[in-house]
């Protein structure tokens, strides 16, 4: 994994998450803006998923187990679509609380896959 | 609407089933990782994360399920949970050696910020709440209804115009 990467992935969850929580306060109902840090979330998980391929064959190699690594990665590139069909199925304000905790979690899923990737087997 | 089909479904109630769904994904996760590279290193602490892995899974959809049935296995996994994390949490603070491959109840769940303690305190609450719903014959009316008494009971001001609707 790339460092600065994976901070600004981090940064970007959280503060997507943040919107999100603030729009279900807002009692907004899940709209574009809300869906769209998801999918932004998303797109830098599928560019990590490009990154931790690559990488390797760079000279970045793990440290710690892939295996751990990926399950994190494909789980967390679930998360953000698995909540916008939440938030299409159930248009509440609640659905925007629902896609922040999808964020929130992919901020502390990528952080634990960095950890994975530098710390873990050191 | 596709949103009142479920009674216990509602307000609050369907960002805790949301959580519940999260932490069976991450139960399941780490589960599959550690019996899939090294479940010959710890049988019984990895038995363990698949067994509270499929019962997250099935506190999740009981969540999600309507009628008295559900409602009584949603009762038993949450419950179950709540008994888990307690029981292992103290273990392996008095003795770690017993446990000393990472669950997802190790030291009360502290590997994924408590919330494998929270969540089943939330859920019984929730429950609680539902139940007394039932029983005051509200919640056995149209869904609507309880729609609103989530909206109330969460804070917003919407509930009379909004009870009926979605939102």
């Amino acid at each position: 994994m790339i460092e600065w990467f994976t901070w600004v992935q981090v940064v970007v969850a959280v503060v997507a998450g943040l919107v999100c929580v603030v729009a279900c306060f807002m009692k907004r109902q899940p709209d574009d803006i809300t869906v769209g840090t998801g999918a932004v979330v998303l797109v830098l998980l599928l560019a990590q998923l490009v990154v931790a391929v690559v990488a390797p064959f760079v000279g970045n190699a793990p440290t710690g187990n892939l295996v751990e690594f990926y399950i994190y990665l494909v789980s967390a590139i679930l998360l953000p679509p698995l909540a916008t069909v939440w938030a299409l199925v159930d248009r509440t304000r609640w659905s925007n609380l629902v896609l922040a905790t999808s964020s929130f979690a992919v901020a502390v899923m990528v952080y634990r896959m960095f950890q994975i990737w530098t710390v873990q087997g050191l | 609407m596709v949103t009142q089909k479920s009674t216990r479904a509602v307000g609050l109630g369907r960002v805790l089933i949301a959580v519940y769904a999260l932490l069976a994904l991450a139960a399941t996760g780490r589960s599959v990782f550690q019996i899939s590279t090294q479940f010959g290193e710890a049988p019984l602490a990895y038995t363990l994360s698949a067994l509270s892995a499929v019962v997250y899974i099935v506190a999740t959809v009981a969540l999600i399920g309507r009628g008295q049935g559900w409602y009584a296995v949603a009762w038993a996994t949450i419950s179950f949970e709540l008994a888990g994390v307690l029981i292992i949490g103290l273990v392996t603070v008095l003795d770690p050696e017993l446990f000393p491959h990472d669950t997802v109840w190790s030291f009360f769940g502290r590997g994924y910020g408590f919330v494998p303690l929270v969540l089943p305190v939330l859920g019984i609450l929730w429950l609680r709440r539902q139940g007394r719903l039932t029983a005051s014959g509200r919640g056995g009316a149209a869904g609507g209804d309880v729609v609103g008494d989530g909206d109330v009971a969460a804070g917003g001001a919407s509930s009379a115009t909004d009870a009926g609707t979605t939102r």
